[in-house]
């Protein structure tokens, strides 16, 4: 291979000995390997068979589960939009009525964004990512199990509810009052609020997985810079997740309350506004479609340079772009809500945002063009869904600068020339390519290339049907066609561009047809695929079985296959870093987060049943609460906590089982820590993250009603809040617990660990009364959530303080738990940690939230 | 009748509908010339090629290029954006409340209320207040102007004018519930005169008709109830939960712009208006007044012109 070899070793000029991740170094481990050592690797490694097959947890299969669940949401949503076109083909057709049809719209929108486009690119990179970065696989497996279970039990419920009519109705978008009790009181819109909240916390926890999977698994030497750029991708897309999904969540949790027990955040005449909900929704809305993108984009900067034989242009532009991308598109909500009647001055901000949010795209593009042409272009089928990508992506972002245009938006918002463009963005930038994805990657788990000859004409179909569907639609908004309609009338010249659409569909959906052809024909999932067909030059493409990689490979560049052609053979052979297992369980390096060096060998739990049980509880829970069995929904949910306290004692925090072990090279790693090298500690961290942002967005709901109402409301006249001196008192209890929290710390490093848990109890009292206190107080004076937006928002404030003690409560009593049953000692101590972090953070929130009660409407004057 | 963004019939629409069309060709032109850059990395010559490939053109295509053209455009787009602000007050002030599913239309300095449809007189500057009456809805004329949402609690504003004589068709352009799609409105751009003149017939009040049979369909619209939630000025009936009915028979349409008005599509609404609508607020008559009745009272009502 004629590439230039960019060598980047790690300096090991100061170091008494070679670095062992240094190039010069020799290989970490020598042959011949030891009789029988694949053989363990491959037995702890094995995938459960026959009834035993949903304990599954390897990432390779979880991966495709996940995946293929996915596109089977993506048919159901499609044969949805094919009913549609149906109905739209000819004007004034009553082929389905008016409610079936606003069901279906809002349906199709909801399954294509929550249950299709988001868990789609999440499989992608449980599936991927552990071969990319050489991870045995993700640290938290059961959790990736767990997010799939939950999402695929939920999500088949949720899709069936169109077929005995309570799908919601609504929009996916859900705004009040129209999805309030009064004008919609059937459970339809309980059903978004609810079944699409628990897969929200799914993709959560797929994405502190993917968080910490990316920061902390990566093979030794690949520095942040070397990571490929499908990682960069998903790094920024989970953290998106994590800093957009908490709106949404707090968003369902503010209508549900509403729609519940009638507390008024949405309604003005009790001083709520139903434009409170547009701002969390879009603040959630909008990153949305680029949570979407950014993993999309990630793998075309990952095909096209195999493609083409060629590195691609500009990595560093291109990594800073996707993080600009999710930067800024934080700073764009407001463009969906143009004409609300928000001043000049904000639109013509939110405006410019939007319009620099196109340079970090622009980048990409000719990044990517920039490596085509650099390279030897090869037309198999992953380059046609590319090439068919740039075209409609392109034609997409174009529209997408016209709707950021205030003017022109206010014509055409919510008209058929925005669902042209938002299908071109999210067709084009989203589901091509995942078609090249699909077509490029399957060679790596099924170990053979899928039909070119299918693929091809596949794509024809797809690329012809797309343009054909959607860029009449264009011009059927400009003449007057607004979104959601069921019916049209005659004579508004509309009805050649509607039926151009119809036929545009059914050739796509015949493209859709031919792809799920070739997957049955040519796919079937095997341990153990060898080979590199298109001859990539990342990790992925080592040979692999169900153990990952053999031995984990030492890392100098960004395309370490393309720079050392004896590569694959050396992992093959055992000869770099851990080709055994060590402690005899399943277990993957660790590496620090920016050098990636190693740290300790992390214990990774094996098949179990214990997340499924904790899987089918929550969605269990949720569903059963939709539909108001208050009963069997406490049940499910029992369940559920159970089944996670079981997962979390049998399979999390297993101490020291071996005091270190050599991984090769030379490097001895410990398999147990405690401090913020180990994995726990920074998924911790990031559902902190979480949590954070959900509490920035209950401070936003307080300071938004309080804007609506204006000082004088806030509290409305006739509403006094409790003399300051019980609150004061519940927040010194309430801190009081933090303090007790560090005796206990101090207690459990001298030993004294009975001692611990009896502070540990004692602190979880102070907390309950210092909470307890202020809701006390707070009810004392007569202050009630439905009367005025003021009490609802104080209680909305209080119900997730008690969410957390309630957390807190499990937590406490779990950790005493541990230490009877000598599950807790000065060494093995992760579960007080990552306790004592949540907790510390409870601690903090409730006393930012006691001041947000009663010192923020003192501090107005009022 | 005008429905299209790119047909304007006034200064605010026309100001859009150029700014549409710089959009559209200027996007043209980007697009092909993506297209032409992906052609030539594909299969151009190798100096072509070469220079595509350099970090030098993601800097020129993605960041430079993209930063002149987007300042310009943010430039020139502002400007049209506080030309179509608010002006000076004293305009002609039109209210419009949206409601499941139709429009009450007020003419706050004139005294009067009517439904689904607006009168304007052109040439003169028009001040436009939207609020909504119970979900969010939006008003969209686009011959006229963009559209504005109607949000329950809050008032919105536009200011418009129409340069000649025409009908618009307008639309909600806010899913607004179950019939969202069968709730549209005209705007009947008339010369000022012609305007007056409609204002008049609308202000006078209705009197107790003459002729028996017209009648007949007076007493059955009373006696049905038909006036705890229609309006027609002048009479005892006074309801404000549907449409006024005051002029009725003058209207483009029925039903927000669900049916052709004329004698039998409207009887055939009141007795089975949730056959042609379902959804709507109007429950059916066709077990309330019978045959000749039905007929007497669409035939009144379409008499009120």
């Amino acid at each position: 291979m004629s590439l230039p070899n960019k060598m980047a070793g790690v300096p090991t000029q100061d170091l008494p000995t070679p670095d062992p991740l240094s190039a010069d170094a020799p290989l970490p481990n020598p042959l011949p390997r030891p009789e029988g050592e694949l053989e363990a690797l491959q037995r702890v490694w094995q995938t459960p068979r026959g009834w035993r097959f949903p304990t599954v947890v390897n990432n390779n299969w979880i991966g495709v589960l996940y995946l293929g669940t996915a596109l089977l949401f993506f048919v159901l949503a499609g044969c949805m939009a094919l009913v549609m076109r149906a109905q739209l083909a000819v004007p004034q057709n009553d082929l389905v009525g008016a409610e079936l049809y606003n069901q279906l719209f809002t349906t199709h929108g909801t399954m294509m964004m929550f249950l299709f486009a988001v868990p789609a690119m999440e499989a992608m990179g449980v599936y991927l990512l552990p071969a990319m970065l050489a991870a045995r696989d993700l640290p938290f497996p059961r959790l990736s199990a767990y997010a799939f279970w939950a999402y695929a039990i939920g999500g088949l419920v949720f899709f069936s509810s169109i077929f005995y009519g309570a799908a919601p109705n609504g929009g996916w978008f859900m705004y009040p009052p129209l999805t309030s009790k009064e004008y919609s009181p059937g459970i339809n819109a309980d059903f978004w609020l609810l079944g699409i909240g628990f897969i929200e916390i799914s993709a959560i926890a797929g994405a502190i997985e993917i968080v910490v999977g990316i920061l902390k698994n990566r093979a030794p030497g690949m520095t942040l810079d070397r990571m490929p750029l499908f990682c960069w991708a998903m790094l920024v897309f989970a953290a998106m997740i994590i800093f957009a999904f908490p709106a949404v969540i707090w968003g369902t949790i503010l209508l549900e309350l509403e729609r519940a027990f009638g507390w008024p955040f949405f309604i003005p005449e009790r001083g709520g506004d139903p434009l409170l909900w547009q701002h969390l929704f879009w603040f959630f809305g909008h990153p949305e479609v680029y949570i979407i993108f950014l993993p999309a984009a990630g793998m075309v900067s990952m095909i096209i340079p195999a493609m083409v034989q060629a590195r691609l242009v500009g990595y560093g532009l291109v990594a800073m772009a996707l993080l600009g991308t999710g930067f800024l598109s934080f700073g764009l909500w407001v463009h969906h809500m143009y004409a609300t009647g928000i001043p000049q001055l904000s639109l013509s901000f939110f405006s410019a945002a939007s319009f620099a949010v196109s340079v970090p795209t622009g980048i990409q593009v000719f990044a990517w063009i920039g490596t085509i042409a650099t390279g030897r272009p090869r037309l198999q089928v992953p380059m046609l869904f590319i090439l068919g990508f740039l075209f409609i992506f392109v034609l997409g972002g174009l529209t997408g600068v016209m709707v950021a245009v205030v003017p022109f938006d206010w014509q055409a918002h919510d008209t058929y020339f925005v669902v042209a463009h938002l299908h071109y963005v999210l067709i084009g930038g989203m589901v091509f390519p995942l078609l090249a994805a699909l077509y490029y990657w399957a060679p790596s788990a099924s170990g053979k290339t899928m039909s070119k000859r299918l693929g091809t004409f596949a794509f024809w179909l797809l690329f012809i049907g797309v343009n054909l569907t959607f860029f009449p639609m264009h011009i059927s908004g400009l003449m007057g066609m607004p979104r959601r309609v069921w019916t049209y009338p005659e004579g508004m010249g509309l009805e050649l561009w509607n039926m151009l659409s119809t036929i545009g569909a059914v050739v796509a959906a015949l493209g859709v047809a031919m792809v799920a052809l070739d997957l049955l024909r040519n796919f079937r999932v095997s341990n153990g695929a060898e080979g590199n067909p298109y001859n990539g030059g990342t990790l992925e493409w080592l040979p692999q079985g169900n153990y990952a990689a053999r031995s984990i490979p030492r890392i100098h560049s960004r395309e370490p296959l393309w720079d050392n052609p004896d590569l694959a053979e050396q992992v093959r052979a055992g000869r770099h870093f851990l080709p055994n297992t060590a402690t005899g369980l399943r277990e993957t390096i660790v590496t620090s987060p920016i050098e990636a060096r190693p740290q300790y060998i992390a214990i990774i739990p094996g098949p179990g049943w214990a997340h499924v049980i904790a899987a089918i509880g929550t969605a269990g829970f949720f569903l059963s609460l939709t539909v108001e069995w208050v009963w069997i929904a406490s049940a499910f949910g029992a369940v559920a906590v159970a089944a996670v306290l079981w997962w979390l004692w049998t399979g999390t925090d297993l101490g020291p089982v071996r005091d270190s072990v050599a991984i090769g090279g030379g490097i001895r790693l410990p398999v147990y820590v405690t401090d913020s090298r180990a994995v726990g500690w920074w998924a911790m961290v990031v559902l902190l993250l979480v949590d954070g942002t959900t509490f920035s967005c209950l401070a936003f709901t307080h300071g938004f009603l309080w804007l609506v109402n204006g000082d004088a409301a806030w509290p409305p006249a006739g509403t006094a809040l409790p003399e300051l001196v019980v609150p004061a008192v519940g927040a010194a209890l309430v801190a009081a617990s933090a303090v007790l929290l560090w005796v206990a710390d101090w207690l459990l490093r001298r030993g004294h660990v009975i001692a611990m848990s009896v502070a540990v109890l004692a602190a979880l009292g102070l907390l309950l009364a210092g909470l307890g206190a202020d809701l006390a107080a707070l009810w004392e004076t007569g202050l009630r959530p439905g009367a005025h937006s003021f009490g609802a928002a104080v209680f909305a404030n209080q119900f997730w303080q008690g969410l957390h003690a309630a957390l807190v409560l499990v937590m406490a009593l779990y950790l005493a738990a541990r230490a009877w049953a000598g599950l807790l000692d000065p060494t093995r101590r992760v579960t007080f940690d990552n306790v004592r972090l949540f907790w510390t953070y409870t601690v903090v929130q409730a006393l930012a939230g006691m001041a947000l009660t009663h010192l923020f409407p003192r501090g107005l004057g009022g | 009748m005008h429905h299209s963004v790119l047909s304007p019939m006034g200064p605010e629409a026309a100001r859009i509908a150029e700014l549409s069309w710089l959009l559209f060709l200027g996007g043209a032109a980007i697009f092909l010339l993506v297209m032409l850059l992906l052609a030539l990395a594909l299969g151009g010559g190798p100096g072509v090629r070469r220079r595509l490939g350099a970090r030098r053109a993601i800097l020129a295509g993605g960041v430079a290029f993209p930063v002149l053209v987007l300042s310009a455009l943010l430039v020139h787009t502002l400007g049209v954006a506080a030309a179509l602000g608010l002006g000076e007050p004293a305009p002609l002030r039109i209210e419009v409340t949206g409601r499941q599913y139709w429009w009450e239309v007020r003419y706050p300095d004139r005294e009067v209320v009517t439904a689904n449809e607006i009168h304007i007189p052109v040439g003169r500057a028009v001040e436009l207040l939207v609020d909504s009456g119970d979900v969010i809805h939006s008003f969209w004329v686009p011959s006229l102007h963009g559209k504005i949402d109607m949000i329950p609690g809050r008032v919105n504003r536009r200011r418009f004018s129409l340069d000649r004589p025409g009908v618009l068709r307008g639309q909600c352009a806010e899913f607004c519930g179950t019939q969202h799609a069968l709730m549209a409105f005209f705007v009947v751009a008339e010369e000022e005169a012609e305007f007056e003149r409609w204002l008049e017939r609308l202000r006078a009040p209705v009197a107790k008709p003459e002729e028996p049979f017209l009648a007949q369909g007076w007493q059955a619209f009373g006696q049905a109830g038909c006036g705890a939630c229609h309006a027609v000025r002048g009479t005892p009936w006074a309801g404000r939960s549907g449409p006024d009915l005051t002029l009725l028979g003058g209207r483009l349409s029925l039903a927000a712009g669900t049916l052709d008005n004329h004698l039998a599509t409207l009887a055939g609404w009141i007795a089975g208006p949730q056959d042609i609508k379902p959804g709507n607020r109007m429950p059916a008559f066709n077990t309330v007044l019978d045959g000749p009745e039905l007929r007497a009272v669409a035939a009144w009502l379409e008499s009120l012109r």
